[in-house]
Parts: structure tokens; C-alpha cells; sequence
């Protein structure tokens, strides 16, 4: 293709991605290293209903409107909000470390630090989950392939119901049916034999019950996607395995498998991005005290009444680059597999 | 005798149509607020207005967007509560009221008007408060007075337990998060606190009362359901009316439609009961806080639109409103005719025995973020009251060295 031509039929999707994607993270970038404008605060009074009139603080408007219009970006930080305490605690893990007698309490303290505490779960949630989902989609899509002719419609549309369920409703059904009173929760305490157990009063148990809802979402998109390569798989292949003398499972490790290998590791791109950036089912189990990832963090960050906006750009930051730092190996292996094609 | 019931409706309604027809705007109204019924209400009368176009977006979503909305002039007026008026003063965004009050507030009490540096900032409509909740039936049985504190709380809720009517009859919306930390806010004033070094944004919750507060809601949470950490006021209320809860700290605003709801079981029906909120370890000024409701017109619009805001949210408040019974027992409204119902004794009494109003302050956000995320930590058991309210005071410094209020 000529270079003027590739230009024009490269500019509409240039132009795309400049604007809703390297725009925005540009401006993510430039939140993240200013903060608001120091506060001048006087003291007024103020009255309210039922209890009349006090004294207390507020902001002084006149004083610090000379200095916004000044600045409207605020002050400049720099990477300060990086290293403060809610992100990556410099100073703190720092002290952590020359103070505490042992790993065992250091790693305790350190999950008491939000961004650890976040990545605790994060990653174990992103590396419990993505297997998972590609083996469990993987079986669904094997199992489907058997199914009479006049099954498979019915039966592929109720594979795929979980996924098609809007997240959080689907974190919530599931959060309703494990409550101590719901069918799954009182099914678990008579397995148990423990009319006390709850799986929501649980760190352990609430981690387990998030990562089954991941894998429960997200294994009929690996399904659906394991399900369509199956159909590419030639029939002339297998039968030769079969004359071979290959069991079932020997046929599905070296002839399947290998067959949808590219398919895997676009599945297993795609999971570990997503998983990542686990968050709906936290809100959705009310999740919160035992459990939070890097997005609660940015919601959180946005959802009080004081708004912490500089705070929320640097943890969206830390996610890109995470997702680019997971993503990397098998970015990486696909680079090199087409230079080598090449 | 038909005809007269005819007559006088025609008439009624040709009075309200008048009422009706007095409101008349000459500019855009657009409104933003929460969604409880009391807020429907004013909504949706102050929707009522004909002459220009009003839009009005009540969900409980409106936190997120109304700073936004108002600072662009997107919504011209926002319902607020005593919480959440502090960010729009924080960024200077809502229109100081005295010119329009003198205009057309007539009717207005002088405690409806919330003044702030001697302006009026805010247009106040009803109170609310968190108090006392009980099954007047199962206190009785077992000969428990109605508690007045939390340890009396304590103490019948152990009755209740070792009497095997209720494995867990203490409830409270302790979800971890705002809920979580709003609990603490009411224990900790209970104790004396105050979350601030006088005049400075300094925190000041790592301290006795703050410990006291900690090991009273632990104690408190012994006596509640497990998942507790789980559950906000809707799951509260849900243990409460399904009868599997007998004592709990819940919303004055919540009380009229505590036994209207359906699925209430009779038990609870008859023996639903509301009281004052309770002090504790031996003080005088209740474990709450008290909060308004009220409006607020946006800055960053013309002032047409500031006027016709004002008129039509002044229809939404109006004292012939509180002929409706129906709309009466909506809340605790602050607006001139209202005769209390009995839902509202609840959040009288807080005021009378001199409840903390929440305070407004410009970094109560932030410790009340602060409080929600590291609270959990310690209901769970996995740290001593210190060292979560250590944790408080980091986070809160942090995030307060970033708004630039330390």
C-alpha cells in the first residue's frame, strides 16, 4: 500500500484514537501532578434550624479567588500524590521496613495501607480468576461441541446467560442468594454443619465468593469465543488422532489446545486487563471492608462529599501502568512470534 | 345532596387551581436532589410551576453529579442537607439568598433560613436525626424499661439474647463505608469527641473518646447480625421489619415508613415503638447528629433563572402543603402549620436534649471518607481501636495535605 494512501485510511481511526484515548489519559496524567489551591479559612457564624446560630470555619472565597484565577490547574504537586500515604506510602513503607522485626508483620502493616491492601486482593482476584475462566470456558465449549444439533442453540444461550447479565445485577443476585437467609448461603451452613456460618462476615470467605462471581461472569465469554475456534477445528485432524490410538483427553491436550492456543492468549489478554480492574462485584457484595481493588479506590476517591480528584488521577495512572506492566509478557511473546513469522 | 359534594369540589379545586396559578416562572428551573419521598414531594410541587420549562433529576445518585451540575449552571437550584451545602460553599458555586428572601419568602420561619457568614446560603424544609427504634412487645415481655443510653442498649440486648427470643435483636446500619462512619461520628460526639483541633483542620479522633467509641460499637455489633459490615439502612430496616431485630439506631426520616412497607409481619406492626436517641458513658448530649434539608439556588446562572428557582422551590415549601396528612407524615418538616406526627417524636426529642448538629465543616468530608475506608479493619477484630484511629488520622492528614486544607 502506498504511504498517501495508508495515511487517509489510517486518519479517521488516528483521529479516534487521539481524541478518546490519548486525550484523556494526557489529561488523567496532568490531573494526577497538581492538587487544589491551599485553603485560606475564616472563621463566620452560622446558623441553623433547631439548634441557632455557632461559630464555625469555612473557606474564604475572596481570599482564594485571586490565586485560582491565577492557577486554574491548582498547585503543582509533582509525583507528591504518588508517594502520599492513599498510593504508593514512601514514607510509610519505608518506616515499615526498618522498623518491623519480621516479614510476617511487615507484610500485616503493609496491608494496612490502602494501595497494598488493593493490590492484595487485585492480584490474587487477577490471577485466580484468568486461569480459571479459560479452563472453565475451555470444558463449557468442549461439552457444547458434543451436544445434539438441536440442543446447541438452547443450550449456548443459557451458557452465556452470566455474561450477558449487566455486572452488577449479577453481583447482586449472587450476593442475595449467599446471604446467611438465601438459598446458597443456608445450603453452605447445612454442608458446614455450622448454622452460625456466614460467607459475608469472612475475609476468606467474601474473597472466595468475589473470585467464584468473576469466574461465574467471565467464563461464558471464554466459552463463546473457545466455541467458535472449535468450529475451525479440522475434523481430519482428529480422526487421524483417533486412528493414532489418542484417548480423549490426549486428543483434546495436543490437537485442541494447540489449535486454539491464539485464541488463549487473547482470552488471556483480555482477562487479565479486565480482572484488573475488578469492581463491580465489590459494590455489588458490599464488598468493601474485606475487599478492594485500584477502581473501588478511584470511586471512592469521587464518591464523598469533598471530592479528591488529583488523588482519583493518580490511582487511574498506577492502573494504566499496571495493566501495561500484566499485559507486557504476552505482548511481548506476540511481538516476537510475528518477527519471527516475518 | 350530590350536587353540593360537586359544588364544594369544584370549588376546592378552583382555590387550588389558584394556588396553582400563582406560581409563575419566567425562566428555566432545573433540579437536582436526593430521592426520599419528602423530596418527591417538593419536587414535585415545585415542578407544579407553569410558564417556562422545569426539569427536575431526584436520585440517589445526586451527590456525584449535583457539584458539577451547579458549578456549570446545568441545574439552576440542588437539594441538599446540612453534609453536602459544605462543597458548593467549598467552590463558591451557590447564590447567596437575602435579596430573593425579601422578595418572595414570605411565609418562610426564620429557622428555615440556614445563614452562613450572616447570608442566607440555603432554604431549609425539614430536619432529620437518628434515634431510638424498638419492639415495644419484646421489651415488655421481658420487662425491659425502653433504654435511654447505649449501655442500657447493651444490657437489654442481652436479655433479649439469653431469653432466646432473638439470637442477634441489636441492629444498625453499619456497612462499612459512609454508613460505618457515620455510626462513629454519632458514638464519638456521644463521648465528648470533637473530630477537629479547635479552629484548625487538624484531626483530633485518635483520642480517649475516640477508643471509647470504637469498643462501644464493637461491643454494640457483638448483638448484631454477622454481616453486619454488610448492611446499610435499607438492610437494617429489612431485619427490622421481618422482626428479626428489636433495638435499633435508625433515621428519623425513615420512621413513618417503617410499618407501611409491605411484608411487615404484625408482631412488628403492633409493636413498633420510636424514642428519643441515647446518650452514652454518662453524657448529656445524645449519641446523634442532627441534620436539615433545604435548597440552595445555583450562582452560575442568570438571574431570571435564579428567580424563577426561587419561586418555584418556594411552591414546593409552602405551609398549605401541610393540610395533606399524607405529606405530613413525610417527614419532619420545618415549615410554618406543620403539626408533628407521631413518627416525628423521634427527632423532636433529639433536638430538645441538644443533639450535635452534623458539623459543617470543610474537611468533615475528607474524616468522614477517612472514618468509612479504615473503620472495617477494626470492626473485624484485626486491629486494636489505636491503631484503626492511627490509620484515620494518616489517611485523613494525607488526603487533606492534598486538598490543601493542612
Amino acid at each position: 500500500m502506498r504511504h498517501t494512501t495508508f495515511f487517509w485510511f489510517f486518519l479517521p481511526t488516528a483521529t479516534a484514537m487521539l481524541l478518546f484515548i490519548a486525550a484523556p489519559i494526557v489529561s488523567v496524567v496532568i490531573q494526577s501532578v497538581f492538587a487544589p489551591h491551599e485553603a485560606v479559612f475564616i472563621e463566620v457564624e452560622s446558623c441553623t434550624p433547631l439548634v441557632g446560630c455557632k461559630t464555625e470555619t469555612t473557606i474564604d472565597q475572596e481570599a482564594t479567588r485571586a490565586l485560582k484565577e491565577a492557577q486554574p490547574l491548582g498547585r503543582f504537586v509533582g509525583l507528591e500524590t504518588y508517594f502520599n500515604r492513599g498510593h504508593l506510602a514512601v514514607a510509610e513503607v519505608r518506616e515499615l521496613w526498618l522498623n518491623e522485626p519480621d516479614w510476617s508483620s511487615f507484610f500485616n502493616r503493609l496491608g494496612n495501607l490502602p494501595f497494598y491492601r488493593a493490590m492484595a486482593f487485585t492480584l490474587t482476584f487477577t490471577f485466580i480468576v484468568t486461569p480459571l475462566v479459560i479452563l472453565v470456558g475451555l470444558m463449557v465449549a468442549l461439552a457444547v461441541n458434543t451436544v445434539h444439533e438441536r440442543l446447541k442453540g438452547v443450550v449456548i444461550f443459557f451458557s452465556l446467560l452470566p455474561f450477558v447479565i449487566t455486572p452488577l445485577i449479577g453481583a447482586l443476585v449472587l450476593f442475595w442468594m449467599i446471604d446467611a437467609r438465601g438459598i446458597l448461603g443456608t445450603a453452605i451452613q447445612w454442608l458446614a454443619n455450622d448454622p452460625d456460618l456466614s460467607l459475608k462476615a469472612s475475609t476468606g470467605m467474601m474473597w472466595v465468593s468475589l473470585i467464584v462471581y468473576g469466574v461465574w461472569h467471565a467464563a461464558p465469554f471464554a466459552f463463546v469465543i473457545f466455541y467458535a475456534g472449535l468450529q475451525t477445528l479440522p475434523l481430519d485432524q482428529i480422526e487421524a488422532a483417533q486412528i493414532d490410538g489418542a484417548s480423549r483427553f490426549q486428543r483434546v491436550r495436543y490437537v485442541v489446545v494447540p489449535h486454539l492456543m491464539p485464541l488463549i492468549t487473547f482470552v488471556a489478554l483480555m482477562q487479565l486487563m479486565d480482572n484488573f480492574r475488578v469492581f463491580e462485584p465489590i459494590v455489588g457484595f458490599n464488598a468493601e471492608a474485606h475487599a478492594q481493588s485500584l477502581s473501588w479506590a478511584i470511586f471512592n476517591d469521587l464518591g464523598g462529599e469533598v471530592q479528591q480528584l488529583s488523588s482519583a488521577a493518580a490511582t487511574s495512572v498506577m492502573t494504566i501502568i499496571g495493566v501495561a506492566i500484566l499485559l507486557s509478557p504476552v505482548l511481548y511473546r506476540t511481538w516476537r512470534d510475528n518477527r519471527r513469522a516475518a | 345532596m350530590f350536587l353540593k359534594k360537586v359544588a364544594i369540589v369544584g370549588a376546592m379545586s378552583a382555590v387550588l387551581g389558584t394556588t396553582a396559578m400563582a406560581c409563575e416562572i419566567g425562566a428555566r428551573v432545573s433540579i437536582i436532589g436526593n430521592e426520599f419521598p419528602a423530596i418527591q414531594t417538593v419536587g414535585a410541587e415545585a415542578a407544579a410551576c407553569t410558564g417556562a420549562e422545569i426539569t427536575k433529576n431526584l436520585t440517589s445518585e445526586h451527590n456525584e453529579i449535583n457539584l458539577p451540575g451547579v458549578t456549570s449552571g446545568e441545574y439552576t437550584a440542588a437539594i441538599l442537607a446540612n453534609s453536602s451545602i459544605v462543597k458548593m460553599m467549598n467552590d463558591d458555586v451557590i447564590l447567596p439568598l437575602d435579596d430573593l428572601v425579601a422578595k418572595h419568602g414570605a411565609g418562610l420561619q426564620s429557622s428555615q433560613l440556614i445563614k452562613i457568614d450572616g447570608k442566607v446560603m440555603a432554604v431549609a424544609f425539614m430536619a432529620n436525626a437518628q434515634h431510638l427504634m424498638y419492639r415495644s412487645d419484646v421489651l415488655a415481655d421481658l420487662g425491659i424499661a425502653v433504654p435511654t443510653t447505649y449501655e442500657e442498649m447493651l444490657a437489654a440486648a442481652e436479655k433479649i439474647r439469653s431469653a432466646g427470643v432473638m439470637e442477634n435483636p441489636v441492629g444498625g446500619a453499619y456497612a462499612a463505608g459512609w454508613n460505618l462512619a457515620q455510626e462513629f461520628n454519632n458514638m464519638f460526639l456521644g463521648y465528648g469527641g470533637s473530630h477537629f483541633k479547635a479552629g484548625s483542620a487538624e484531626p483530633n479522633v485518635n483520642s480517649e473518646a475516640g477508643v471509647n467509641a470504637l469498643n462501644m460499637m464493637k461491643a454494640l455489633s457483638e448483638y448484631m447480625n454477622p454481616d453486619f459490615l454488610t448492611h446499610d439502612s435499607n438492610a437494617t430496616n429489612a431485619e427490622y421489619r421481618a422482626g428479626n431485630i428489636a433495638l435499633l439506631n435508625m433515621w428519623g426520616s425513615r420512621a413513618a415508613s417503617q410499618t407501611t412497607t409491605e411484608g411487615v409481619t404484625d408482631a412488628v406492626k403492633n409493636g413498633h415503638a420510636i424514642a428519643g436517641p441515647m446518650t452514652v458513658g454518662g453524657g448529656s448530649i445524645p449519641a446523634s447528629t442532627l441534620w436539615w434539608d433545604g435548597w440552595t439556588v445555583s450562582k452560575n446562572i442568570s438571574d431570571a433563572e435564579a428567580e424563577a428557582s426561587f419561586i418555584a422551590l418556594m411552591n414546593g415549601i409552602r405551609p398549605d402543603l401541610m393540610a395533606d396528612e399524607a405529606i405530613r407524615t413525610q417527614a419532619v418538616w420545618l415549615i410554618e402549620g406543620y403539626q408533628p406526627t407521631d413518627a416525628a417524636i423521634g427527632v423532636f426529642e433529639a433536638a430538645k436534649m441538644g443533639t450535635t448538629p452534623y458539623p459543617m465543616l470543610p474537611y468533615m468530608g475528607l474524616m468522614h471518607s477517612a472514618l468509612g475506608a479504615e473503620l472495617g479493619d477494626f470492626m473485624q477484630g484485626k486491629e486494636s481501636p489505636e491503631q484503626a484511629l492511627a490509620d484515620i488520622e494518616a489517611a485523613y492528614i494525607a488526603a487533606a495535605k492534598e486538598a490543601g486544607f493542612l
